[in-house]
């Protein structure tokens, strides 16, 4: 199990980073909230993946850590908020600016090279 | 009551935000009362929360009474105590400007001034990990909505950067705080220095990753080198008086850094110690270098402004950097110096481009001040302050800093500092010159209103009170350096009931 946890986490991570350096808002949104789930699952993990865990410590040894599950919660409502905060961002950015662009204007096909 | 006191920073600009969201479109008079009246009270408890750190005694704050290491502490020391005083300083002024028209530039300016307040201050006083980060997500969060205060294409696009890099920032602080917790099992700050002191080795790794990631973190909030690009653009974007409350922003990055790493990583944590050092100190010579050029090439007061913010950001890593409690003593006089300054600054570049009309802030020829005397007066006192020339408090700050230097870092840190500081000097007079000297055209810009001349005084003032005052001030800093160079003093003060479990 924590290998396939572990690979779900990286790749989430992965995409999430290529999104974000996109140049358009919608992809950079998409991927920040790619990251802000794969942060969600490595949280998670870290205090241990435990199945069948007793939930409160009761003489058993196997339990299940409650921390990460509230710090997870308080993860999931702050990153929630971010997100809506920037799509609303995103859009006004591109009412004001005309265009979708991070950087607010358009390149040209092989700007970069003159 | 005085139990209460601690936690009193953080609930007093909660309520007053949440009272003033029912007044949104209510009198502006009375917002503008509330607001003043918040940020005044905030001033005092702040100053009686110094009076009862300056004892040396570290006390907490426990949360619903669960005790640490298992509950959410606010702890208050030397330092804490010191920074939220700042915070509310710095503040009073910033708010008192606003209230001459740059609060119904949009809604809610109020409201969310002291949701920013909130957040600065549970930054300084929490001693959880897990709370820096949401208490950064407060602060971030009004922050967002306060730089784009107004709206405008300007402000829109650099809040797009801002907002997306410290979203960004915040992914990467969740990732290590839970590396953290996964090596240490605690979030505690306290009980964390005092488990890594016993940490088994195979964890090391993680620590260290861990670490050096909550380094990006707060570099990225201090605007160290190369993490400092969304910073001139953001500030020079920003309405004056939210630009000025940002002064503190930076500082809030350097003080996590100052907190975390001689608490947590000190001496106690044994080959884990001081992991930072080594990257701060070049890392500071290098903001202070980009920064300096970035002083030079401004075209624009705001940005010039901005830039000095910086300066002033590698200066104080540079202390960081060399770690000796001298040193954390004279960055932490700078650090006030610093923030105090700029923020006025910040004010002051407003009040020149208002009344220099269509011109504003660029450093071109323009329409001629109206009431250039007394502006003159205050950018000449401000620009001597922040470049650091004798006889005001930069001076001090930075000479207090470059004799602790020793060896080869004083052979990195004088040459570059200095050559900082002549060259703040050329563009503040270039700046000066052209703003108060180059003009065409007949003066009829308005008269400036008195409360964002106070604003202005207020902060700018701080520069030669901070001279008249500095004994007491070295005093108070030496103290705050020695509290943190001895951590156990604080741990010892959190978790000494461990033991008798209720």
């Amino acid at each position: 199990m924590e290998s396939l946890y572990a690979i779900t986490t990286g790749v989430l991570t992965a995409c999430g980073l290529y999104l974000v350096l996109r140049s358009r808002t919608f992809p950079v949104v998409v991927g920040l909230t790619l990251l802000s789930y794969a942060v969600n699952l490595f949280l998670f993990s870290m205090g241990g993946l435990t199945t069948d865990g007793a939930a409160l410590i009761n003489g058993v040894k196997e339990y299940a850590d409650p921390l990460p599950q509230a710090l997870v919660l308080t993860a999931i409502v702050i990153g929630f908020a971010m997100t809506a905060f920037v799509v609303i961002l995103a859009m006004r950015a591109r009412s004001e600016a005309g265009n979708d662009h991070v950087d607010g204007r358009k390149h040209e096909v092989g700007e970069g090279r003159r | 009551m005085s139990t209460h006191l601690i936690v009193l920073p953080v609930v007093v600009p909660l309520v007053v935000g949440i009272l003033l969201l029912f007044q949104r479109q209510g009198s502006v008079r009375l917002k503008r009362l509330v607001g003043v009246a918040a940020t005044l009270a905030l001033l005092l408890i702040s100053i009686a929360l110094v009076a009862r750190a300056a004892g040396g005694e570290v006390t907490y704050y426990a949360l619903g009474d669960w005790q640490p290491p298992f509950g959410i502490v606010l702890v208050l020391d030397r330092l804490s105590a010191m920074m939220v005083l700042l915070t509310s300083i710095l503040a009073l002024g910033a708010v008192v400007f606003a209230c001459a028209g740059d609060d119904e530039r949009g809604s809610n300016f109020h409201g969310l001034f002291q949701w920013q307040l909130m957040g600065i201050n549970g930054a300084f006083l929490t001693g959880d990990l897990f709370n820096l980060f949401v208490f950064f997500e407060v602060l971030l969060l009004a922050s967002y909505a306060l730089l784009l205060h107004g709206g405008g294409k300007e402000r829109i696009m650099s809040g797009v950067h801002y907002v997306v890099l410290n979203l960004a920032g915040s992914s990467l602080f969740l990732i290590s705080v839970g590396m953290l917790y996964g090596a240490t099992g605690t979030l505690n700050m306290a009980d964390m220095a005092v488990r890594l002191s016993e940490l088994p080795a195979e964890h090391e790794g993680l620590v260290v990753a861990g670490a050096l990631m909550l380094l990006v973190v707060f570099g990225l909030k201090a605007a160290i080198l190369p993490l400092y690009f969304w910073l001139p653009k953001a500030y020079a974007a920003a309405p004056a008086p939210v630009a000025a409350l940002f002064a503190i922003m930076t500082k809030v990055g350097i003080y996590a850094i100052l907190r975390v790493y001689s608490l947590v990583f000190g001496e106690a944590a044994g080959p884990l110690a001081d992991l930072e050092q080594g990257w701060v100190w070049w890392l500071s010579l290098g903001t202070l270098a980009v920064a300096t050029i970035g002083a030079l090439a401004a075209r624009d007061l705001r940005l010039l402004v901005a830039y000095l913010v910086l300066v002033s950001v590698g200066t104080l890593l540079a202390g960081i950097g060399i770690g000796t409690p001298a040193a954390v003593s004279a960055l932490l006089y700078y650090l006030i110096h610093t923030t105090l300054v700029t923020g006025g600054l910040f004010l002051l570049a407003e009040m020149i481009g208002t009344q220099r009309g269509k011109a504003g802030t660029r450093l071109v020829k323009g329409q001629p001040l109206r009431q250039s005397g007394r502006l003159a007066v205050l950018f000449f006192a401000g620009a001597v302050a922040v470049a650091g020339m004798p006889p005001l408090s930069g001076a001090i700050g930075k000479t207090l800093l470059m004799a602790t230097a020793e060896g080869a870092q004083r052979a990195w840190l004088w040459p570059i500092l200095l050559l900082s500081g002549l060259a703040a000097i050329i563009a503040l007079s270039r700046a000066g010159s052209t703003l108060f000297w180059r003009s065409t055209g007949s003066a009829d810009g308005q008269r400036l209103p008195r409360r964002q001349w106070f604003g202005v005084a207020w902060l700018i003032g701080a520069a030669p009170l901070m001279v008249a005052l500095a004994g007491p001030l070295v005093d108070y800093t030496d103290a705050t350096a020695e509290q943190l160079a001895h951590p156990e003093t604080l741990t010892g003060a959190l978790l000494n009931n461990e033991g008798d479990a209720p």
